[in-house]
C-alpha cells in the first residue's frame, strides 16, 4: 500500500491539516465578525461547488440546476426547523435526504440524455423550482405546507443554530467542521469504488458498460450525492441568515454558480474551495475595500471563463500551482544558472 | 465454448451480420476478415450493445443474449476496444481494480488479484497514473483489465493496433498463455495475420457479415475462398487488366 499512499498523500493531508488550522482558530482571532459571517458564506459555497466537482467533475454530466437546489435545501431546512423539534445535527441530514430525493428527481434525464439537453433539462428543472418557491414563499413559521405567514404582523422567529453555535464565530466554525466533514464523504467517494466507476463513465459509456459498471445506478448515485451536499449546505444557509426570501434564489445564479466552480476548477475539491471564495469573499472585499459593485464580478467572471474554456481547463486549482512553480522557476534562474555557466566557459 | 445459432444483425437497410452459425471451441479462436466484415458488430452483440434481429449465443450452456449488458461483466465476459479505453486519470491499479470490483472474484483476493495482473501482463508500475503511460503500456493496461477477476470470455478487438512487430510480440506471449492460466476462452480479432496464427488454434472468417470460413487456423489461412476475400483476386485481376489497357491506349 506504501508505493499506493506515497508523498503526495502526506504533503495534501498536512497541507489540509493546516488550512482547518487556521480557519478554525486564525481566522475568527483576525477578523471581525462581517468577515467572519462571509467566512462562513465561503464555506457554504464551497460545499455547493463541490456538488458540481461530483457531477461534471468526476462523471461529466452537466447539470445547470444546483443553485436552485440550494434553495430546495434552504426552504426545506426552514420547513422542517418550524414543523418538528429536532437536534440540528438531525436537521441538517433530514434536510439533505429531501434534497437528495428532488435533485435524483431533476437529475433523471441524464439517463437518456447527455451534454447541451442534460444542461437544458436542468436549467428547465431550476426555472421550475425557482417559479413554485417564488409561489410559495419560504417557511417562517406559518401553517400549511409553506409554512409561509404575513411576516408584516411581525413575531417572527428565526431558524434556529446549533447549540454551540449561537454566536458568530460559534456558527462560523460549526459550518467549517460540517463542510469539511461533506467533503470528507465526497473525497471517500472518489477515492472508493463509486469514484472508479464514475472515472470509467467519464471516460467512455460503452467502455464502462463492458467493465460492468451498472451506468444508471452510478449517475443516479452521482446525482444523490451531489444533491444531499447541496441540500445539507442549504440547511446550514437558512440557519445562517434565520429568514430568507424568494429574491435571492435567481435562476441566473445557477450559470453564475458553474461559472465560478469552472474557475475555481471543477475536477477537485480544492477548486470547490477557490470556487467559494471567488463567489462570497472576493465580491464582499471589493464592495468593502474599494466599493466595486456587483455586477462588475459578472463580466470579470465572464473573462475568467473564456480563460478557463481557452487555455485552464482545471481551473485556478490547478493553475496557480503551475504558475507559482513556474514563477519559482523564473526567480530562481539567475541563481542556478552559475556553476553550469563556469564549467562552459573553459 | 461458445455456440453462435442463425445470428443475424439487421441496421436500417444494412445487414452487418447475416445468418451466422459458428462454434468457438475453447482456447484462443481467431475471428478475421476484411474491414466492414462484421466483427466488431459481433463482438458488440455479444457485449450486449446491439440487439439482433436473430439467433442465440449460448455461452458455457449459459443464454449470453437474455443477460442484463453490464451483468455480462460479472458473469465473466470481458473485452477490449479498437481504441484505447483505459482511464487516463485512474493508476494501473485502479484501473485493474475497478473491473476486479464488478466482477465475480470476492474483495478478500482484491489486491494480490489485481497485482497478479498486472504483473502477467509485464507492467511493473502499479502506482502509474495510466495518463502519463505510453502506447504499449496503456494497451497493456487493457489486457490487464481483460484477464483479471475470474474471466470465462475475453474478446480482444485488435489488441496490438498500431504497436511496431517486437511489442506484438510481447502481445502475442501474453496473449497464448490466457487460456491455460484462466480457463478462459479468448476471441481474437486482428488484421495481423502473424500475430493469428501464432495464437489462435482454431480461426473464423467473416465476410460481408456471412461465415465463409472456419476450422483449423492452418486449414482457413489457405482456404482459397478466404485469400480471395482478403486480396479479393477476381477484382484484382479486373483492376490489373483495366490498368493494363489504360496504359497501352495512353500512347496511341
Amino acid at each position: 500500500m506504501n508505493r499506493l499512499l506515497g508523498r503526495g498523500v502526506l504533503v495534501r493531508g498536512a497541507a489540509i491539516l493546516a488550512l482547518m488550522l487556521v480557519a478554525l482558530f486564525a481566522l475568527p482571532a483576525w477578523f471581525d465578525t462581517s468577515w467572519i459571517d462571509t467566512f462562513t458564506s465561503v464555506a457554504i459555497y464551497a460545499v455547493v461547488s463541490a456538488g458540481l466537482v461530483v457531477l461534471y467533475g468526476k462523471v461529466g454530466m452537466i447539470s445547470l440546476g444546483q443553485f436552485a437546489l440550494l434553495a430546495v435545501g434552504t426552504w426545506t431546512g426552514l420547513r422542517l426547523n418550524y414543523l418538528v423539534d429536532l437536534p440540528f445535527p438531525l436537521l441538517l441530514l433530514a434536510t439533505g435526504a429531501v434534497t437528495c430525493v428532488v435533485g435524483v428527481v431533476i437529475g433523471l434525464p441524464a439517463l437518456r440524455l447527455s451534454g447541451l439537453f442534460l444542461a437544458l433539462i436542468t436549467l428547465m428543472g431550476a426555472g421550475a423550482i425557482t417559479l413554485v418557491l417564488r409561489t410559495l414563499e419560504f417557511p417562517n413559521g406559518g401553517g400549511g405546507f409553506s409554512g409561509h405567514r404575513d411576516s408584516d404582523l411581525g413575531g417572527v422567529v428565526p431558524m434556529v443554530r446549533p447549540s454551540w453555535g449561537t454566536s458568530e464565530v460559534g456558527f462560523y466554525r460549526y459550518t467549517v467542521i460540517v463542510c469539511a466533514l461533506v467533503f470528507l464523504l465526497a473525497l471517500a467517494h472518489f477515492v472508493l469504488k463509486p469514484g472508479r466507476a464514475w472515472a470509467a463513465i467519464r471516460e467512455s459509456e460503452p467502455a464502462a458498460l463492458a467493465a460492468g459498471v451498472n451506468i444508471t445506478l452510478y449517475k443516479m448515485w452521482a446525482f444523490a450525492l451531489a444533491s444531499f451536499m447541496t441540500g445539507v449546505a442549504g440547511c446550514l444557509l437558512a440557519s445562517q441568515v434565520g429568514q430568507t426570501t424568494p429574491q435571492p434564489f435567481l435562476l441566473t445564479n445557477n450559470l453564475l454558480l458553474i461559472a465560478t466552480a469552472m474557475i475555481g476548477g471543477i475536477f477537485t475539491l480544492w477548486g470547490a474551495v477557490v470556487a467559494g471564495v471567488l463567489s462570497k469573499l472576493v465580491p464582499f472585499f471589493l464592495q468593502t475595500e474599494w466599493g466595486v459593485g456587483q455586477y462588475w464580478l459578472t463580466i470579470i467572471f465572464g473573462l475568467g471563463m473564456l480563460q478557463v474554456l481557452l487555455t485552464a481547463p482545471g481551473g485556478i486549482a490547478e493553475q496557480l500551482p503551475k504558475d507559482l512553480a513556474n514563477l519559482a522557476r523564473l526567480v530562481s534562474r539567475p541563481f542556478r544558472k552559475r556553476p553550469s555557466a563556469s564549467k562552459e566557459t573553459p | 465454448m461458445i455456440e453462435v445459432e442463425g445470428l443475424t444483425v439487421r441496421f436500417a437497410g444494412v445487414t452487418p451480420i447475416d445468418d451466422v452459425s459458428v462454434v468457438f471451441p475453447g482456447g484462443t479462436c481467431g475471428l478475421i476478415g476484411p474491414n466492414g466484415a462484421g466483427k466488431t458488430t459481433f463482438f458488440n452483440v455479444l457485449s450486449g450493445f446491439v440487439k439482433p434481429a436473430a439467433g442465440s449465443i449460448r455461452a458455457f450452456g449459459d443464454d449470453l443474449l437474455g443477460m442484463v449488458d453490464f451483468r455480462r461483466a460479472r458473469w465473466g465476459l470481458r473485452r477490449t476496444f479498437q481504441t484505447e479505453q483505459a482511464i487516463e486519470s485512474l493508476s494501473v491499479f485502479e484501473n485493474v481494480a475497478m473491473i476486479h470490483e464488478h466482477s465475480k472474484a470476492g474483495r478478500a483476493t482484491r489486491r494480490s488479484d489485481v497485482l497478479a495482473a498486472i504483473e502477467y501482463v509485464g507492467l511493473d508500475e502499479p502506482g502509474a497514473t495510466v495518463g502519463g503511460l505510453d502506447a504499449r503500456d496503456r494497451r497493456l493496461v487493457e489486457l490487464a483489465r481483460a484477464v483479471v477477476g475470474r474471466p470465462r470470455v475475453i474478446l480482444l478487438d485488435e489488441p496490438a493496433a498500431g504497436l511496431p512487430d517486437e511489442e506484438t510480440e510481447h502481445m502475442a506471449t501474453v496473449i497464448q498463455g490466457i487460456p491455460e492460466r484462466l480457463g478462459a476462452l479468448v476471441i481474437l480479432v486482428d488484421h495481423d495475420m502473424s500475430l493469428v496464427s501464432s495464437c489462435c488454434t482454431t480461426t473464423a472468417v467473416l465476410d460481408f457479415g456471412r461465415l465463409i470460413a472456419s476450422g483449423l487456423t492452418t486449414d482457413v489461412l489457405r482456404d482459397e475462398q478466404v485469400i480471395r476475400a482478403y486480396l479479393g483476386t477476381e477484382e484484382l485481376d479486373d483492376q490489373v487488366l483495366g490498368a493494363e489497357e489504360h496504359v497501352t491506349e495512353e500512347p496511341a
